[in-house]
């Protein structure tokens, strides 16, 4: 990956942020800057010199520093691998550097560099590499990756402190409670820990994950996964809006990264929210939801029941009530027999802001199929992720309404599920190592 | 052994010898702020190239600062090249990479103290190699003491060796009781000894598997045969021995081996266990047993723990999956406690490491234990599985570290 010379992806913007130019330049210099400056000998590494003469940026970039986590407001990326992971050690240290060296191997990961210093193919050759090759040459691919703690990192199911951390577990931090029609499946519900792994090309984000997963050997494993394609929302104007697997336009009334107001509002936690969990400032919450979708029944159900069911239309997606795509549903208007355009059953009327009190999340779902099951049927559905200031408030209330009325329920089960707090970002510039760095999450060890 | 093609994964790995030491602070360099680990050694490594062409060995730079040294050796010649790090005497190989073809590069890492060095390109691999003079400056970071590694080599290799021997001498006595009663008809004994006997098997199976003969003759799975493949060896009894009904054997009703055939495949069990120990008892295999057969022997063991036995798939029949996993863990920790004194002094880190996860892993084993016998695999839950992979993957990865650390 350090050698890479991939052109830029055709289509895609070359700095939306600002700083993804200088982060490709700085990549690649950093191998001979850090070694010329230990000691007073000529340093030409042949892959340090290779790379600095290939500074052209490969791919997006985004950095993994700053003050909010990546992989949260950036354009959704079409790939995903989620993991979360139970922490199988009862050492608050362990549980510390393994953070750090998450931390570390992140960081190098989203620049598009090997997890370890030496790389897939060089090192020691009786060692394994310190990094599993398989995202080597391909582009960083636009990486993000995205840590969360669950409830039960902080108390147990017997409510033990585990590591000390039980005072600073924010009260919103609690497992969702059990919503009408929930299906779910313990193997697929809860951890202690999450990643989130989103990028362009599924093999960078699942080599993410997989390498993390490695360096968390011996101190916690993966307790489910999922793999996600094909983004189902938008969280940039700049986006078109993508289909789910029920062929229907998602996400269409999404916060967008460019709405910083409206994330203030509704994403990031503030400082004041929770005064026992005052670390999670800047940080947010996490929604995952794996929503199993029933695509043969829904696939022989006609047209109409569709449109009626979503209140869009199937084509343009714009609401039964008139318009496109953007134009605001109006819940009001009424067709013959007086009964209204937009179903107030139906999935959009169920979603809108105006019927849940104005409460907004910050959506970044992905469709996924898992094969079929052993009746044929493909178990393919929509992994929904949702980044939220206040789950009680703005998830909880719809969930529990939508499973109750959301005429489109009786084609979803949900199969999985997990709260998690996302801590803050590292700041820019924090030196980073994985014996004694700054790290994600560090201000609740603190 | 799950494999019925080829030689082993241990028969793979026996030749190499290349001259390596991984330290742990090398993975503590961090690029955009140069500093100390929490070990105190200089956190970055220091990268060299060399050039090794048909009659000239290039260096970036002829000095270095003690501590972790990368040399990345690219053969521009049309010959094989080796690269060597000499002492100051000329003589003694410090560290060395071999085999490196035309056009290739190869890392060497290894750790140097302050002093005088000779670096040595050999193209074609013969004689005295390009020779120069190299210094190592004193960087002030605290370089691993080497100690008298080859000798703490050469008494782990030496212990290893005796403990092959006597493995294989309690397997061939114990194999020899248990023929004897599956012979006889005896079933409920041959059914007690099974699993006992073939602990022995299981703790030196790397070693078994170097002989790529007879590791599928005498431990090949029903599911590893090929089609028309003839199958030998303890499953074969073994399933004779908790005989499957017609639902587990695929629709198909079980047949009994016969007594002609019991004692024909009982006799070329015993047979090919004889021959085990006369090839482990001889000279040559003694000599071939390196600090990295054991090594890679210990990374072996667990990665069939992690393949076969955590997943019951090894005695699908019998259900005594958990005794070939203990013994397997014995294994491992035998080949580590004998290169341990080796990886305490170069690697302190990965010592304590390895350490705590073995003793993990036994804790869990423990609590399977049935007097002195195992609980059956089938009587383990989902969750406790969980639990011992987790474990065995937790002691994995420091393990597939251990060849690095102890080879010179």
């Amino acid at each position: 990956m350090t050698d890479d010379t991939e052109p830029q992806p055709e289509g895609e913007p070359t700095s939306s942020l600002s700083r993804r130019g200088l982060l490709g330049l700085a990549g690649a210099g950093l191998a001979t800057v850090g070694l010329g400056g230990l000691g007073g000998y000529a340093v030409a590494g042949g892959r340090a010199a290779g790379s600095a003469s290939t500074a052209a940026p490969a791919g997006r970039t985004y950095a993994f520093t700053g003050a909010h986590q990546a992989g949260i407001v950036t354009p959704a990326q079409d790939r995903l691998h989620f993991a979360a992971f139970d922490v199988t050690t009862t050492s608050r240290t362990a549980l510390e550097t393994l953070l750090r060296r998450w931390t570390y191997a992140a960081d190098r990961m989203v620049r598009g560099l090997p997890a370890g210093d030496l790389g897939p193919s060089s090192g020691p050759y009786d060692a394994p590499p310190d990094d599993t090759g398989e995202a080597d040459g391909l582009p960083p691919s636009g990486l993000t990756i995205t840590f969360g703690f669950g409830p039960s990192l902080f108390v147990d199911a017997d409510g033990r402190d585990r590591f000390g951390l039980a005072d600073r577990r924010p009260a919103l931090l609690k497992d969702l409670p059990h919503f009408p029609g929930d299906t779910l499946d313990p193997a697929r519900t809860g951890g202690d820990l999450c990643i989130q792994a989103c990028a362009d090309d599924p093999q960078v984000a699942v080599h993410a994950v997989r390498n993390l997963s490695r360096l968390a050997f011996g101190t916690a494993a993966i307790r489910w996964s999922q793999l996600g394609y094909g983004r189902t929302s938008s969280t940039s104007t700049a986006q078109t809006t993508p289909r789910n697997l029920f062929g229907f336009k998602d996400g269409t009334a999404n916060i967008m990264a460019e709405d910083t107001a409206e994330l203030d509002t509704h994403v990031w936690v503030s400082p004041d929210d929770d005064p026992a969990a005052s670390w999670l400032a800047g940080g947010s919450y996490l929604v995952a939801r794996r929503i199993r979708m029933t695509i043969e029944t829904w696939d022989r159900a006609p047209l109409r029941e569709q449109e009626t069911l979503v209140g869009r239309t199937k084509g343009s997606g714009a609401p039964l009530s008139g318009g496109e795509e953007h134009t605001d549903p109006d819940f009001t208007m009424t067709g013959r027999g007086g009964a209204p355009l937009i179903d107030p059953a139906s999935h959009v009327a169920m979603a809108h802001p105006r019927n849940n009190g104005g409460v907004r999340m910050l959506r970044r779902g992905y469709n996924y199929t898992d094969g079929s099951d052993g009746l044929g049927r493909l178990d393919a559905g929509l992994f929904f992720i949702a980044f939220v200031r206040d789950p009680a408030t703005q998830y909880v209330p719809m969930q529990t309404a939508m499973a109750r009325g959301d005429l489109l329920s009786e084609y979803l089960r949900h199969t999985g599920s997990g709260l998690f707090a996302v801590p803050p970002g590292v700041p820019d510039g924090a030196r980073l190592s994985p014996t004694d760095g700054a790290f994600v999450g560090e201000q609740l060890f603190a | 052994m799950t494999h019925p093609t080829g030689r082993g994964r241990a028969a793979r790995l026996l030749p190499a010898l290349a001259a390596i030491a991984l330290v742990p602070s090398l993975a503590a360099c961090v690029d955009n702020a140069p500093s100390t680990d929490a070990t105190g050694t200089a956190g970055a490594p220091s990268s060299l190239t060399v050039d090794s062409s048909a009659d000239a060995c290039t260096l970036s730079a002829t000095t270095a600062p003690s501590g972790n040294l990368v040399f990345t050796v690219t053969n521009s010649g049309s010959d094989v090249t080796e690269f060597y790090l000499l002492a100051d005497d000329g003589l003694r190989i410090v560290a060395e990479v071999e085999n490196i073809g035309p056009g290739l590069s190869r890392d060497l890492v290894t750790v140097a103290k302050p002093g005088d060095y000779f670096t040595a390109c050999k193209p074609g691999m013969v004689g005295d190699g390009i020779r120069a003079p190299f210094t190592v400056t004193d960087s002030g970071a605290d370089v691993a003491p080497t100690g008298e590694l080859a000798e703490q080599i050469a008494v782990a290799t030496t212990g290893y060796v005796a403990y092959i021997k006597d493995q294989t001498e309690q397997l061939l006595s114990g194999t020899e009781a248990f023929v004897d009663a599956y012979k006889a008809g005896d079933d409920d004994e041959a059914r007690t000894l099974y699993a006992p006997t073939r602990v022995h098997w299981e703790r030196i199976e790397p070693v078994a598997e170097s002989f790529g003969d007879l590791d599928p003759r005498m431990d090949l799975r029903e599911a590893d045969l090929a089609d028309g493949e003839k199958w030998t060896g303890w499953h074969l009894l073994e399933k004779d021995l908790w005989q499957p009904d017609a639902a587990a054997n695929g629709g198909e009703e079980y047949v009994p081996l016969t007594d002609t055939e019991r004692t024909k495949h009982a006799d070329q069990l015993l047979a090919d266990t004889q021959e085990l120990f006369d090839r482990t008892h001889s000279d040559e295999f003694a000599a071939e047993i390196t600090a990295d057969f054991i090594g890679n022997g210990a990374k072996g063991l667990l990665d069939e723990v992690a393949t076969g036995k955590v997943t019951g798939e090894e005695e699908i029949w019998s259900h005594t999956d958990l005794w070939d996993f203990q013994a397997n863990v014995d294994g491992a920790r035998v080949a580590y406690d004998g290169l341990r004194d080796v990886v305490v002094s170069k690697d302190a880190t990965l010592a304590e490491d390895l350490d705590a996860r073995f003793t993990e892993l036994q804790g869990l084993l423990d609590q399977h234990r049935d007097g002195d016998a195992f609980v059956l695999y089938t009587e383990l839950d989902d969750a406790q599985v969980k639990e011992l992979s987790v474990a065995v993957d937790a002691l994995s990865e420091p393990l597939s570290r251990l060849t690095a650390a102890v080879v010179l």
